[in-house]
């Protein structure tokens, strides 16, 4: 990221700049993340998103610099060490102390927060988290890969942190266990006022969880900006992914109790999607993946799908010799991704600038 | 019925003595040592580990010979302990403490090490990020959780400091109450053909080596492991 791009990065959020030579990798990297949500950092296995984790926590040192809310961290004279860095940090594994009890290890971190820095107490996490029949076991040996990693959530959270970094909690997990888990870091992604920072390698994961994403190849960013533009980009790898695809905010405007259904509005158009909880939040994420998405010059008539949206073509790019995907603004803010083959994109005349039907078979909501 | 010989009672006194502050200073010692050789990353460290390894496969005399040298009048230590108005180590207590230390020094670090080891560094890097400050990862942390590596290497060191006999002759010869440990004894014993008396200490010697070793293998496996 250039200089001017940082200096626009909001002045109370993260700036880090930090580069390190491993045997094997080289780490240079630059980015700024805002001062509140989640900023997803993705990329594949081996692209230096756990080690650049670690340099904010000031576990790994790295020659650079760091600032969070305008405090220095690190630069060319000082390096703060991890212990004095109000930060949390939740490990792939859940790491908790097994020489201590589920509550002596939500309290360990609480236990050296002066009382006068402690934002959140104990009762507010175990409720937060669902904790409350576990706060009694003494043995953490014997707990869930969800409820650890739920524990040791709250054991960092307790230390009323600035800035939350989590290394991949989920990928440790079996898919129950995560179901188990992801409305509990929805919740947090909801409630919690501070950064967080959310390494992933899952575009599922991350299209859920975050608001920002910085996207990282070889040890390097390679972009970084909002969410559901980013997600968008046929410029960038993930535009390019079997499971690419595009994410819509929405209001829950309506239930349909005949059909079963839910319409969810967003400035661009409603989408109908299986009936959600009466009782779940007004607002909702959804994901339409490009190859859910099919294309029509004209309005469809006779169609099962329910879902038809009015867009326009803004880019076309070619994957592979027989696809291509497009790109296309509904109302004013969102963006769909269309995955189609090439015959299809010269026999309807797509080109950039048209007006057309983007159909979509199918959404996934997020939460 | 055979009384104990009060000159036998002053040896095994002697003797818990000699092993009891060796094992303290073995743990003052060892677990630094382990620290480093379990964390670090220099290049010598296995010149180190090595070093500390020797006793492992020395013949005690050689050690003790070599300690005798370099503690005696001519030595670098002897003249330095000279200097220093403390007379030379051999043939004193505090002579007996050193080349104890030396000699058990691996029974303390590789049980206290390898403890290290396979606690690895996340705990102690979750423990920063929950605000720990180093000394407090250390005692609050790494100390309970690589407790059985510490009791072993107590009992091993105190185990091993009863039962040396080499080092002692060469370094600390015979003088009652000063350097003459119970297995020193049971060596004057049968020189003298006095058997009665040397089975009441050598007896006793076995059974409670036998007691440490059931109290080891009963503890649980990491500990046994070092011994096994």
């Amino acid at each position: 990221m250039t200089q001017i791009q940082l200096a626009r990065m909001d002045s109370n959020g993260i700036r880090a700049d930090f580069k390190l030579r491993l045997d094997s990798f080289a780490l240079d990297a630059a980015f700024g993340a805002p001062s509140a949500g989640v900023t997803a950092l993705f990329g594949p296995s081996g692209s230096g998103k756990t080690t650049l984790l670690r340099c904010i926590a000031g576990l790994e040192r790295a020659a650079g610099s760091l600032h969070v809310d305008g405090e220095v961290w690190q630069d060319e004279t000082r390096f703060v060490a991890t212990h004095k860095r109000p930060l949390g940090y939740v490990f792939q594994e859940a790491s908790l102390f097994s020489h201590l009890s589920v509550r002596a290890n939500l309290e360990y971190g609480l236990k050296r927060v002066a009382s006068a820095e402690r934002k959140v107490d104990l009762e507010q996490v175990v409720e937060w988290l669902g904790l409350e029949r576990l706060i009694g076991r003494g043995d953490t040996a014997k707990l869930s890969g969800g409820e650890r990693q739920r524990i040791a959530i709250g054991r960092a959270l307790l230390t009323s942190p600035r800035i939350l970094l989590m290394d991949e909690p989920l990928a440790a997990l079996d898919s129950a266990s995560k179901q188990d888990i992801l409305p509990y870091l929805e919740r947090l992604h909801r409630e919690l006022k501070i950064p967080v920072l959310y390494v992933s390698h899952s575009l599922d994961e991350v299209a859920r969880l975050a608001d920002h994403l910085v996207l990282l190849e070889q040890g390097r960013v390679i972009a970084s900006g909002a969410l559901m533009e980013t997600l968008a980009r046929l410029d960038l790898p993930t535009g390019h992914f079997d499971d690419a695809g595009a994410v819509i905010e929405a209001a829950v405007a309506h239930h349909d109790e005949t059909y079963h259904l839910t319409r969810l509005d967003f400035p661009g158009g409603c989408l109908w999607v299986g009936k959600v909880d009466q009782s779940s939040s007004r607002r909702v994420r959804a994901r339409v993946l490009a190859r859910d998405v099919s294309i029509a010059i004209q309005q469809p008539q006779g169609s099962s799908i329910n879902n038809i949206l009015n867009a326009r073509i803004e880019e076309i790019r070619d994957e592979g010799p027989d696809k291509v995907i497009v790109r296309m603004k509904v109302g004013d803010t969102h963006m769909l991704l269309s995955r189609i083959t090439r015959r299809s994109r010269d026999h309807l005349g797509l080109t950039v600038g048209k007006d057309v039907f983007a159909q979509v078979k199918s959404v996934a909501l997020m939460s | 019925m055979h009384t104990i010989d009060p000159n036998d009672l002053q040896a095994v006194w002697l003797t818990l003595k000699l092993a009891s502050v060796t094992s303290f200073l073995l743990l003052l010692i060892g677990t630094p040592l382990s620290w480093w050789l379990a964390y670090s990353s220099k290049w010598y460290r296995g010149i180190v580990a090595a070093l500390i390894a020797l006793p492992l496969v020395l013949p005690p005399t050689v050690l003790g010979f070599y300690l005798l040298l370099l503690m005696g009048p001519q030595g670098i230590v002897g003249a330095l302990t000279n200097a220093l108005h403390l007379g030379t180590l051999p043939f004193t207590f505090a002579g007996l403490v050193v080349g104890s230390v030396l000699f058990s020094l691996p029974f303390a670090v590789l049980p206290i090490r390898s403890a290290f080891e396979a606690m690895g560094t996340r705990p102690l890097e979750v423990a920063a990020t929950l605000r720990a400050s180093g000394w407090d990862r250390f005692v609050s942390v790494a100390l309970p959780l690589s407790r059985s590596g510490f009791l072993a290497a107590i009992i091993l060191a105190f185990a091993h400091t009863v039962g040396e006999f080499g080092v002692v002759l060469m370094l600390g010869g015979n003088i009652p109450g000063e350097t003459r440990v119970l297995s020193v004894a049971i060596y004057n014993h049968v020189e003298a053909m006095e058997y009665g008396a040397a089975h009441w200490l050598a007896g006793g010697m076995v059974l409670f080596s036998f007691i440490v070793l059931v109290g080891l293998y009963l503890s649980g496996g990491k500990i046994s492991q070092v011994v096994r």
